[in-house]
């Protein structure tokens, strides 16, 4: 089954470069065992722009975005067996930033695709 | 409220999660220390039973993998000085101890282990070519993928029983035959590696080829030849097979939405939406086929397939297939392999790229084969050209033949239709 984690958080500024290291090691292992399919991480929200529809109204808006909170981070793809196993990635990833990158506050969210065909 | 039974499911699917995870490098560590592999998965298992004893009283540790590592180091260094003491090598043992501490990793620094070799190896012997090609797959899904017994069984619709025994034996007979732990070198690599592939892709096939995905872990077994492929490509990264391997499988499995209609009847790649066809798959597949190209690979068996599948996945409609490509490729996998069901297909990309005359000319030539006496697909290919070329009645009777060797209700069925609607358009024509 396919998932997609969303890493969320209110903390604005980069990881400390212990927890990218990590980050990137439990990467590449779980690439290499074949489990994770795509990933990559975002640049700041400032940096990017919305497009809205709001009363009928299509608009485009430029950052920053004083009213958002919890900010999308990053994401990862992954194929796995089922929800248990996703957890279980998903709680090892996790846990490297409580270790890591104290302070740190945030939620990674785990997704299944929803299948296609009939 | 959630029941305490519902509970300790739950416990005991999250563990064996957490075990498929940590399980190769649980494995690949303890094989080292051990330089025994078959020895190395009993305490790997040993390991498992304890956290499936452990952890439902007190929860699923923070660093499961670190709980998991030493609890079979321990099982390894208890083994290993139980050894020892039998030997009473007590001038060997000081010097001993040592190294096994060096083995004894910081558990905090888990993710440093680069595993890639003694994964190679641990993947080798599973798939020695000295065992059968069954309990290859079977020992490669417990060892690498860190599937159950139970499940393997479930996969491939046989008794528990029946994998545990064959898994035994296999353990037994490599270490009876001194293959515990050793890694093939130079011209054994090559043959011992499509030994692995071999049974890669027996396991992908096994889920691919499935009647009908009813039990989830049959498409599993593809998912996990899936993994197994991207595994070896990324540890044997030299590979153009492997790669080419990955790719056919990959490929292959991007079609897996479309194949069947909502009744689970089968569709017939031609006739499939392709908008369902999986793109990051496709993508992923193309990638890798890239990668064998640029390593020279572009004659092996896997790789060529790999190139076929290959067309039909850049197709944006059925009717952009590029056919006499893919007949020239049959052309050159059948300049490899001897083999008359790769000169069937062939005889079906002719049919399509040159018209139904010259794709029959080949079929016809393949009747007396002696290894497709009994194949409905060579009547049922016959009788596809023969419709084509509007000799309907000679359709029919070609459909019907196929009807009666399709082992498949299903197909049997389509066979049934064809011959119908090809007597049809005799009476009509």
């Amino acid at each position: 089954m396919r998932y997609m984690f969303i890493v969320t958080s209110a903390h604005a500024g980069p990881p400390p470069p212990a927890l990218l290291e990590a980050m990137h090691k439990l990467a590449d292992r779980e690439i290499k065992a074949g489990r994770m399919l795509d990933n990559g991480g975002l640049m700041p929200l400032a940096t990017g722009a919305q497009v809205r529809i709001k009363g009928g109204q299509l608009s485009v808006v430029d950052g920053p975005f004083v009213e958002a909170k919890e900010v999308i981070g990053g994401y990862a793809v992954f194929e796995l067996q089922g929800k248990e196993e996703a957890l279980a990635s998903a709680r090892e990833f996790m846990q490297l930033h409580k270790d890591l990158f104290p302070g740190w506050e945030g939620t990674c969210e785990l997704r299944a695709f929803a299948a296609g065909g009939p | 409220m959630r029941s305490a039974a519902m509970t300790a499911a739950d416990t005991h699917r999250a563990i064996l999660a957490v075990w498929r995870i940590e399980q190769p490098r649980l494995i690949t560590s303890l094989a080292r220390m051990l330089r025994d592999v078959p020895l190395a998965e009993d305490l790997t298992q040993e390991a498992l039973l304890a956290a499936l004893e452990r952890w439902p009283a007190t929860g699923v540790p923070e660093k499961p993998g670190a709980w998991l590592m030493a609890t079979a180091k321990h099982r390894a260094l208890d083994h290993l000085r139980r050894g020892r003491m039998l030997e009473r090598k007590h001038d060997m043992l000081a010097w001993d101890m040592d190294e096994e501490q060096q083995a004894m990793p910081d558990l905090e620094s888990a993710l440093d282990d680069d595993i890639g070799d003694e994964l190679l190896r641990l993947i080798f012997t599973a798939c020695h070519p000295r065992l059968s090609r069954e309990a290859r797959a079977a020992l490669a899904l417990r060892m690498i993928c860190g599937l159950t017994t139970e499940e393997i069984a479930r996969a491939f619709l046989l008794p528990e029983a029946t994998i545990a025994q064959r898994i035994v034996r296999a353990k037994r007979t490599l270490s009876e035959s001194g293959l515990a732990y050793e890694t093939p070198h130079g011209e054994e690599l090559s043959e011992r590696l499509s030994s692995v592939l071999e049974v890669v892709y027996l396991i992908f096939n096994e889920g691919y080829t499935a009647a009908r995905g009813e039990d989830w872990l049959r498409p599993q077994l593809c998912n996990e030849a899936l993994r197994m492929g991207r595994v070896l490509t990324s540890i044997a990264p030299y590979e153009p097979e492997a790669h080419g391997l990955l790719a056919l499988m990959e490929l292959n499995d991007s079609r897996t939405a479309a194949r069947r209609d909502a009744a689970g009847e089968p569709i017939l790649m031609l006739d499939q939406k392709r908008e369902l066809w999986d793109q990051l798959q496709i993508r992923r597949g193309m990638r890798s086929l890239g990668r064998a190209h640029e390593l020279g690979g572009a004659g092996g068996i896997y790789v060529l397939q790999a190139a076929i599948i290959a067309c039909h996945a850049q197709a944006r409609t059925a009717g952009d297939t590029d056919w006499s490509r893919i007949a020239g490729l049959y052309a050159e996998l059948a300049a490899v392999v001897r083999s008359p069901i790769i000169d069937l297909n062939r005889a079906v990309a002719v049919g399509m790229a040159e018209g139904p005359e010259a794709g029959l000319a080949i079929v016809d030539r393949l009747v007396h084969e002696p290894a497709l006496k009994g194949y409905h697909l060579l009547p049922s290919v016959r009788g596809d050209l023969l419709h084509k070329l509007g000799r309907y009645e000679e359709a029919r009777a070609a459909f019907e033949a196929a009807a009666a060797l399709a082992g498949n209700t299903r197909e049997r069925n389509l066979l049934r239709r064809r011959a119908a609607e090809a007597a049809d358009a005799a009476m009509s024509s």
